[in-house]
């Protein structure tokens, strides 16, 4: 296992990049530790494929370097960079058995045949494949086959890392939680590096220790779930994690207050009063509380319509003529009309031009 | 209970089917079934014969000698044009400005009559005026297609791999790129070598367009007529008379159509019975 360093990489498909938006994937230095358990998380065609591939060696990048474990690798061929990858769809060899599938790796490189059967019955113990290793593996269902992928880099010895592409997409969804277990189990057992590309945000929320937000080409957070639930570090990752996302609301700060339209509201924002091309308040639904009377950091809201989603409710109403959603619980009896809204002061945040400010008290 | 009411109009829809496959198959077939069973001098007078016709074309020696050669001949087209289609198939671009060039390259032999191949090969391999004959002179060989049976083979053959390979790369060419990137990304990853890539990935992947790369190069070899009736008119000898061009001088030659047609029926059903045991042996094999 081994720590990965991506030193100031940056990619692009084109030949000459010249505007930021030529590249798939923006300048970035980052730091993955050993035994970590990443979720490289954002929506379709952010660039979480491409910095996949980077360090997997599918791909080279058009600058920087990748370090494993302070060893510079960016040239090195995709066999010598002891990574492991499991695709979108399962890739099996079809005219193989399970057995020889998982073999397959540990043969390439010779090693030598008892160590090739103590370890793949180790693999297959610990994946619960034993029942079908000398069966073969075309005619199984895709979970199973997709297992058979995991075991594949799990056998290895020598592996630095475990990518994973989107691996559940072909899974049905109640195989999917057996399998995110089992991914769980071998985790914790072996302390892998494990780094997982999804665009589904409860998955790389369960997942991983570390959640890896992009949009766009740039790396945007990281951070484990619960900060980026707290404290977002851009409003994408706002809008992007929590459901429903992250409520903004354009505004000017004037001494302690937020000027929200014409209402006023008072906030800590010490060191963030400064120019920007937008400056938003940022709260989650679940830090916005309904009364009817108002408080020391309320505001009046127009409550249009609430959803009830079983064990909470969602109210959605309007405030100085921007949507606003906010999240209550099953019993809080709620109507819809005028009312007062109020923000947890610890948890409203300040956003400049996107990228949230920490003001100092 | 169910009332089921019979309805026989219903067999009116299966009309256009059994109408076109009588014109196409079955009274086309007749005739020949006809002639093998019959003795026939005009409409008025036919004698019925049993199966004497089959007796007397199953104990041809020359048949036997035609049938012999054509096994072989077929063998060997496989044997050559496959592995060969596999392996240029493999050598070719899968993208950029050459795709469309090879490929066309590629397919111009099949676009040629059976005739006219027969004919480039016949000019192309004369010793005299032929470019190819004349090279295998320089180069000292003593080369004749026209006295020579082992000369007269290997053109025959060359000229079939010259017509033909083709049809095996464009099947196995497609077969390839249909399989997704992440097969050899896989593979590279497991540290595959450039061997273990074929013979794990693409074979097993190209084994449905083999079956019917193989089954058609099979049948239309087994069939081969026009080229070497060009080529070598059979000979020298009988050397390269194989099948199709026995049973025309069978029936068109001699006029000894009952023999004639008896053996078209025996032809018919050794190609048919070859096809069902290839075609057998290899889904049996593929699904096991």
């Amino acid at each position: 296992m081994a720590e990965i360093h991506l030193k100031n990489i940056a990619h692009s498909y084109r030949e000459n990049p010249q505007s930021p938006a030529d590249y798939a994937l923006k300048p970035c230095d980052y730091f993955w530790q050993d035994g970590g358990a990443y979720a490289l998380l954002g929506p379709s065609g952010c660039g979480k494929s491409t910095l996949l591939n980077i360090i997997s060696g599918l791909l080279q990048p058009s600058e920087g370097q990748i370090l494993l474990d302070g060893r510079d690798v960016t040239r090195s061929s995709i066999q010598d960079r002891n990574i492991a990858q499991v695709f979108q769809f399962p890739v099996i060899y079809d005219s193989m058995t399970v057995y020889d599938n998982l073999a397959f790796p540990l043969r390439n490189r010779g090693v030598e045949a008892t160590a090739v059967k103590q370890r793949v019955r180790e693999v297959a113990e610990m994946l619960d494949l034993g029942d079908i290793l000398h069966s073969r593996a075309r005619g199984l269902s895709p979970d199973a086959k997709q297992t058979i992928s995991l075991g594949r880099a799990l056998v290895r010895n020598d592996v630095a890392a475990i990518l994973f592409d989107e691996p559940l997409t072909v899974i049905d969804p109640h195989l999917k939680f057996l399998l995110r277990r089992k991914l769980k189990q071998v985790h914790e057992r072996h302390q892998l590096t494990l780094i997982y590309v999804t665009h589904d945000q409860s998955e790389a929320l369960t997942f991983a220790d570390q959640v890896v937000v992009m949009n766009e080409g740039q790396i945007l957070q990281v951070g484990s779930p619960q900060e980026l639930f707290e404290k977002p570090a851009h409003s994408f990752v706002g809008h992007f994690i929590g459901s429903p996302g992250m409520n903004f609301f354009d505004c000017e700060l004037v001494d302690g207050h937020a000027l929200i339209g014409s209402q006023k509201l008072r906030i800590h924002h010490g060191g963030c009063a400064q120019p920007a091309e937008r400056t938003q308040i940022g709260i989650r639904p679940e830090f916005l509380r309904l009364s009817d009377s108002a408080g020391d950091h309320s505001l009046p809201v127009m409550v249009e319509s609430v959803q009830d989603l079983g064990n909470y409710q969602i109210a959605s109403g309007q405030l100085e003529g921007r949507p606003v959603k906010i999240k209550l619980d099953e019993e809080q009896a709620v109507g819809t009309g005028p009312a007062h809204l109020h923000f947890a002061p610890e948890h409203t945040r300040i956003y400049l031009d996107d990228w949230l400010c920490e003001a100092k008290p | 209970m169910i009332n089921k009411t019979d309805n026989n109009r219903a067999w009116l829809l299966v009309v256009p089917v059994v109408v076109l496959v009588a014109f196409s198959a079955i009274i086309p077939l007749m005739t020949v079934v006809n002639y093998s069973v019959q003795d026939i001098f005009d409409p008025q007078t036919r004698i019925f014969v049993g199966t004497e016709w089959f007796r007397e074309a199953l104990l041809d020696e020359r048949l036997h000698g035609a049938l012999g050669r054509q096994v072989l001949f077929s063998l060997m087209v496989l044997l050559i044009e496959v592995p060969l289609g596999i392996a240029i198939a493999l050598c070719l671009p899968r993208r950029g400005p050459w795709v469309s060039f090879c490929l066309i390259l590629l397919a111009l032999p099949m676009l040629v009559p059976f005739n006219v191949v027969g004919t480039i090969w016949q000019i192309f391999a004369r010793a005299d005026i032929g470019l190819g004959g004349w090279l295998m002179t320089e180069l000292g060989f003593d080369y004749n297609y026209t006295a020579s049976p082992l000369d007269a083979w290997l053109t025959v053959l060359v000229m079939d791999v010259w017509h033909w390979t083709s049809l095996i790369v464009l099947l196995c060419y497609a077969g390839l790129l249909s399989i997704p990137g992440a097969y050899y990304q896989a593979a590279q990853i497991d540290g595959a070598s450039r061997w273990a890539i074929f013979r794990y990935i693409q074979l097993p992947k190209l084994t449905n367009v083999l079956v019917i790369g193989v089954l058609l190069r099979f049948m239309d070899s087994f069939m081969i007529y026009a080229e070497p009736f060009v080529l070598t008119g059979g000979g020298p000898g009988n050397a390269t008379t194989f099948l199709s061009q026995q049973l025309t001088t069978l029936a068109v030659g001699q006029f000894d159509l009952g023999p004639a047609a008896a053996f078209s029926l025996i032809y018919f059903l050794i190609i048919l019975l070859i096809c069902w045991l290839f075609y057998t042996a290899i889904t049996h094999l593929s699904t096991r």
